[in-house]
């Protein structure tokens, strides 16, 4: 199934700068996987060192969040969008309690 | 290089205040030039965090694309985004480290009692090792006399 992938924008860096690629998948995971095998690079921010996607990577197929449908699993059918979209989180070091 | 006018740099220490004793975020909308990156607008928005809102932020994906939806409204692009540290230093933890995506301009603010204090910038290594600091030039705001 040819399926488009949007590439946020801070990634294109390692997607030779494209706003967007395209591969013939079955699935999301296996759309991911011709992403990162592509563009290796990419891997490392969007996977966890034991090849989770890290939990602040948002994969949505069409609109709707693969986390509420077969996550990597989840087929494809022609002309389908993937998008990647961040979530942004941070903060300071662990409060420590008063003794 | 990360350009930023003291209005900007005055609401960013301002949403910090205001919000203490939690973390403040939000996105900064600007444009990439050849003297560097020039914040040109700020976009604050909701800490999702409700359950650690004094050392954590979280700004959810419906949210960025709101970022981006005002970026794009104002002719802009969505390059970074600011948090406090309240009664913390204004350097990455390892938590900032970890959540961080590159390319972004991560501005931190300390506020200390209430107060804020340093204002600091930083951007992700490309292999995700460590935050490098960004230098932070400060522009005239638009309108002032020079």
């Amino acid at each position: 199934m040819a399926v488009k992938m949007e590439i946020p924008t801070a990634l294109r860096q390692f997607a030779g700068k494209q706003a967007s690629v395209e591969f013939n998948a079955a699935t999301v995971g296996e759309a991911l996987k011709q992403l990162t095998g592509a563009y290796a690079d990419l891997r490392k921010h969007l996977y966890t060192e034991d090849g989770r996607i890290r939990s602040f990577v948002n994969i949505y197929l069409n609109d709707e969040d693969i986390r509420y449908l077969q996550k990597e699993n989840t087929p494809t059918k022609d002309g389908d969008t993937i998008s990647i979209v961040p979530s942004i989180a941070g903060g300071a070091e662990v409060i420590r309690e008063k003794s | 290089m990360l350009i930023v006018n003291a209005d900007i740099a005055q609401s960013i220490r301002g949403y910090g205040a205001k919000d203490y004793p939690n973390e403040t975020c939000g996105a900064m909308l600007g444009v990439d030039g050849e003297e560097g990156r020039e914040v040109r607008a700020l976009f604050p928005l909701t800490n999702r965090r409700d359950d650690s809102p004094r050392n954590r932020f979280s700004i959810t994906a419906d949210d960025f694309r709101a970022a981006e939806r005002a970026a794009k409204e104002k002719g802009l692009d969505l390059v970074g985004w600011y948090h406090s540290h309240p009664d913390h230093p204004a350097k990455p933890s390892e938590y900032d480290r970890e959540h961080a995506w590159p390319w972004y301009s991560y501005v931190i603010v300390s506020v200390a009692s209430g107060e804020p204090r340093d204002m600091t910038s930083w951007q992700l290594a490309d292999d995700r090792s460590a935050f490098q600091p960004e230098e932070i030039a400060w522009a005239v705001p638009p309108g002032a006399i020079k």
